[in-house]
């Protein structure tokens, strides 16, 4: 413990007063966070989404579709990053393909056990009544999914709130720069509102969705199912 | 930096075929090394304060919500600000590191063991309560040991996100495969970025592996090769 910074006094973890001078920038910081976190999501969901269809049509796939994303998931964020940096410097994309790689493992499972776990006798309801496979998908396979899905969305979504923040070591980051902000000036309150602000976006994202699934599913509220 | 990803490749062999990396105090031995002892330290601390809770939870029921739920907290958490905040207020040192690696390893272990403990079947417990054990019998000779994957799938789980996250360390002046990638992005030395996060990725799925095969050796015998493995990978699934 010689060297470093000497340790200053817990007793003030957050100066509101820098906090007032500086909400144009953690406001900046937020949307940033929200903009990354929702690009990750979206693309996510594009390409997990044809993805998780070919493993539910061709169920051979899917180990060797887990298989691979769950590699890709296990590589450290900073790793994949940087790994990231030969293909597209420091750019914005670096952060965004790291960020939705870490969603499709998630988000591939979730959406092939939803598929999965429609009761066989819909389906044959379904085609009996003379749906196409697309009309059957999109009309009966994925709104009964959607519990199972959204579930998916919402573990993806606050791990990517929390992964947009070690993007700050590659220039981006959200309200993870309020942390490097705080190293560099040695001072708790950005860290301090860098850390609440993330760990209150995730729980604001996770009740939204939690609202969005309960009204997407009016037939899951009666019935207590 | 970017530039051609031909050359960078060629670089980064180079670079991580260097014997000058391979040896001394910044060598890859002794970061690698450094690498583990912080990841085994936080792992070891974690499973000491989140078996108990996990296993108590699930032996006795009380606080069912919260061990379901904090898997799912502990993500909202970043370990950066953790990392970087206790640095403010502690200073250098291994302290702000193990917080941070002990906070993301605490709640899948916890939320695993309750889990484990719980679902140990009904008619499982009641035969070992017929047969005339008592609560601590029930526990230590029947639940713990139908538990083992569970738990075995949690500590897995939460030390391959040390092994991870430990990378991190080296932020805050450790040492640890960190240090490459760190170190490298402040000079922009590319190669030497690369070859650390190829390094540290190796380590991680290293250690998936080998936590893989300890996980199905811990299993006790009476429970492998009934399809145990598949139905407790689903119930993980679930819990994670």
């Amino acid at each position: 413990m010689t060297d470093g910074p000497a340790p200053v006094l817990a007793a003030e973890l957050i100066r509101w007063s820098w906090v007032g001078d500086h909400l144009d920038d953690i406001r900046g910081y937020l949307v940033q966070h929200i903009e990354l976190t929702g690009l990750a999501l979206l693309l996510g969901l594009l390409l997990s989404f044809p993805l998780a269809l070919a493993a539910v049509q061709w169920p051979r796939l899917y180990g060797p579709i887990l298989g691979f994303t769950g590699v890709l998931f296990t590589i450290p964020s900073l790793a994949l990053f940087i790994l990231l940096i030969p293909f597209t410097g420091l750019q914005i994309q670096t952060a965004l393909i790291g960020l939705t790689i870490y969603t499709l493992l998630i988000l591939v499972r979730n959406i092939v056990e939803g598929l999965r776990g429609v009761d066989p006798d819909v389906r044959e309801a379904a085609q009996a009544m003379g749906y196409t496979r697309a009309r059957q998908l999109f009309q009966v396979e994925l709104p009964l999914a959607l519990p199972v899905i959204i579930a998916g969305v919402r573990i993806a979504t606050v791990t990517t709130i929390g992964l947009v923040t070690v993007t700050a070591l590659i220039g981006w980051g959200g309200l993870g720069r309020l942390f490097i902000d705080g190293f560099t000036l040695n001072f708790t309150t950005p860290i301090v509102v860098g850390i609440v602000l993330s760990a209150l976006l995730a729980f604001a994202a996770d009740l939204l969705l939690v609202g969005l699934q309960y009204r997407l599913t009016p037939w899951a509220r009666s019935g207590g199912g | 930096m970017g530039g051609d990803a031909v050359n960078v490749v060629n670089e980064v062999i180079a670079w991580l075929t260097d014997p000058a990396q391979w040896s001394g105090p910044d060598g890859i031995p002794v970061r690698t090394l450094q690498h583990l002892y912080y990841s085994l330290l936080a792992t070891a601390i974690a499973g000491a304060i989140a078996l108990p809770i996990g296993v108590y939870i699930g032996h006795t029921g009380r606080g069912a919500l919260i061990a379901v739920n904090l898997t799912n907290l502990g993500r909202a958490i970043p370990s950066l600000g953790i990392i970087i905040l206790m640095f403010t207020l502690v200073g250098f040192g291994l302290v702000p590191v193990l917080v941070a690696l002990i906070a993301l390893a605490v709640p899948p272990i916890v939320t695993n063991s309750y889990i484990g403990v719980r679902s140990v079947d009904r008619d499982v417990r009641d035969a070992a309560e017929g047969m005339g054990m008592r609560g601590r019998q029930v526990l230590w000779q029947v639940e713990l040991p139908v538990a083992t994957p569970l738990i075995m799938a949690g500590i897995r789980t939460s030390a391959v996100q040390v092994v991870a996250t430990a990378t991190l360390a080296a932020y805050v002046g450790l040492g640890g495969l960190g240090r490459y990638l760190i170190d490298g992005l402040s000079q922009r030395d590319l190669p030497q970025v690369v070859g650390g996060a190829i390094l540290v990725a190796v380590l991680s799925l290293l250690t998936e592996l080998v936590l893989g095969r300890v996980q199905t050796l811990v299993v006790p015998r009476g429970l492998a090769g009934q399809g145990a493995d598949a139905a407790v990978r689903a119930k993980v699934e679930k819990a994670a």
